[in-house]
């Protein structure tokens, strides 16, 4: 599903990593471990198409990314959410743009627990609720590949939990997990690390 | 609904949304063009014909205001990532926007260009063109201030960068359209100013998304 070969990537004059390989396939997860500023993000960047590597190639489905936009899940550190817009609003633009039909939206919305945060500004809303709000969009619009960056980071422990049974499902169903994380993942996955500082 | 009427949908409300850019925008114009009388004096004679030079000068001003949130918005909150994943190449994003920016901010201000100038002293029947003038132009500043707002992004000040970017592109949908209202009140057939303006207007719409969509690219990476 995710093939990466000889990548290399820099920010600016710094080299992050050289030469790393990755091979991803359905049903699988790999967390993506290493110090902060080791390269973490940059790479799912890169595999989501909005970095260009100095070097190697990156295929989704043998794709480059660029063609490959319908078969990713992107889930940054920012989740793209107005603050004056109602959290119903932004979650059915985001679910709707990304190809989710009001089935997948409705799921979601049940699976995430989002019904009591519909009608909230979106600034009124925490780091954990902001969290299970972009997480919907996961759920509602299915797509083979996530890259996920620190997607435990605000969440309580029950929600931790649930995502972990929604990643299981997702593998379950031939999906493909990438996520970079501090902390063990909650599923059966290999590790990648970039190490510290280069 | 497809996906074109859904991000456009979405660009409307978040101009109209909190702060409404599109009322600081004809408030703005109508500010502007209240200040000319006070400077130069209110006699008629002097203030006419000048009414549509001042209000298509003012309206060119007015509709930079709300650039700056065009693309700033979405790239610092992450939106823009969503943007790029979605159905739609991000030349067509950039294409909707505009086009979303000149439907919320460019229509009303058209509207509120001849009524300025009525108030300066155009002579009613050049209203019309005007308001046409003004649509045209309009067409043109919000590609081309759609460009400035993309080559601007991840800058700091950025609102001056796009003003200094884009201002002097503004020239020539100036010139075209003061061009249409000067000849009409001369008694001079102005099709062939506003013919200029569309074209203008036409090639802004073509080239911006591209060069924007190059932009924003840029500033994601």
């Amino acid at each position: 599903m995710l093939s990466v070969t000889g990548l290399s990537l820099s920010r600016g004059e710094r080299v992050l990593f050289r030469d790393l390989s990755l091979a991803l396939d359905a049903g699988q997860a790999v967390a993506l471990t290493g110090a902060n500023g080791a390269g973490k993000t940059s790479l799912l960047r890169a595999i989501a198409g909005f970095l260009r590597p100095d070097a190697g190639t990156i295929a989704v489905d043998g794709q480059p990314p660029a063609e490959a936009r319908d078969r990713l899940h992107f889930l940054g550190h920012q989740d793209g959410l107005k603050g004056q817009r109602l959290t119903g609003n932004e979650l059915d633009f985001q679910a709707r743009w990304l190809g989710a039909d009001a089935a997948g939206t409705a799921h979601a919305i049940q699976t995430l627990g989002l019904d009591p945060l519909l009608d909230l500004e979106t600034r009124k809303l925490s780091a954990g609720q902001r969290r299970r709000l972009a997480l919907a969009r996961l759920i509602a619009a299915p797509r083979p590949l996530w890259l996920m960056d620190e997607p435990f980071a605000p969440l309580d422990a029950g929600w931790r939990e649930a995502l972990g049974r929604l990643m299981a499902e997702h593998l379950v169903g031939g999906g493909a997990i990438l996520a970079a994380v501090h902390d063990p993942l909650p599923i059966p996955a290999a590790a990648l690390d970039l190490g510290g500082l280069s | 609904m497809s996906a074109a009427a859904l991000l456009f949908r979405r660009e409307l409300a978040l101009s109209w949304g909190g702060g409404g850019g599109p009322l600081v925008a004809v408030g703005f114009l109508a500010t502007l063009t209240t200040l000319i009388p006070l400077a130069a004096g209110a006699d008629p004679t002097r203030l006419a014909p000048l009414a549509a030079a001042v209000a298509w000068v003012a309206l060119a001003l007015a509709s930079l205001l709300s650039l700056e949130r065009l693309f700033e918005r979405d790239h610092e909150d992450g939106a823009l990532d969503l943007l790029a994943l979605g159905p739609l190449p991000l030349e067509a994003v950039c294409a909707l926007k505009a086009l979303a920016h000149w439907v919320g901010t460019g229509l009303p201000l058209a509207l509120a260009a001849p009524v300025a100038a009525l108030a300066l002293g155009l002579a009613p029947s050049l209203a019309p063109l005007a308001l046409v003038a003004g649509l045209l132009g309009g067409l043109g500043f919000s590609f081309i201030g759609a460009l400035g707002a993309a080559l601007a992004l991840g800058a700091r000040r950025g609102g001056l960068l796009i003003a200094a970017v884009v201002l002097p592109l503004f020239i020539p949908p100036v010139i075209f359209g003061g061009g249409a209202l000067a000849r009409a009140a001369d008694g001079q057939s102005p099709l062939q100013a506003l013919a200029l303006l569309a074209a203008y207007a036409l090639f802004a719409a073509a080239v911006s998304p591209l060069a924007a969509a190059a932009a924003v690219r840029n500033a994601q990476s």
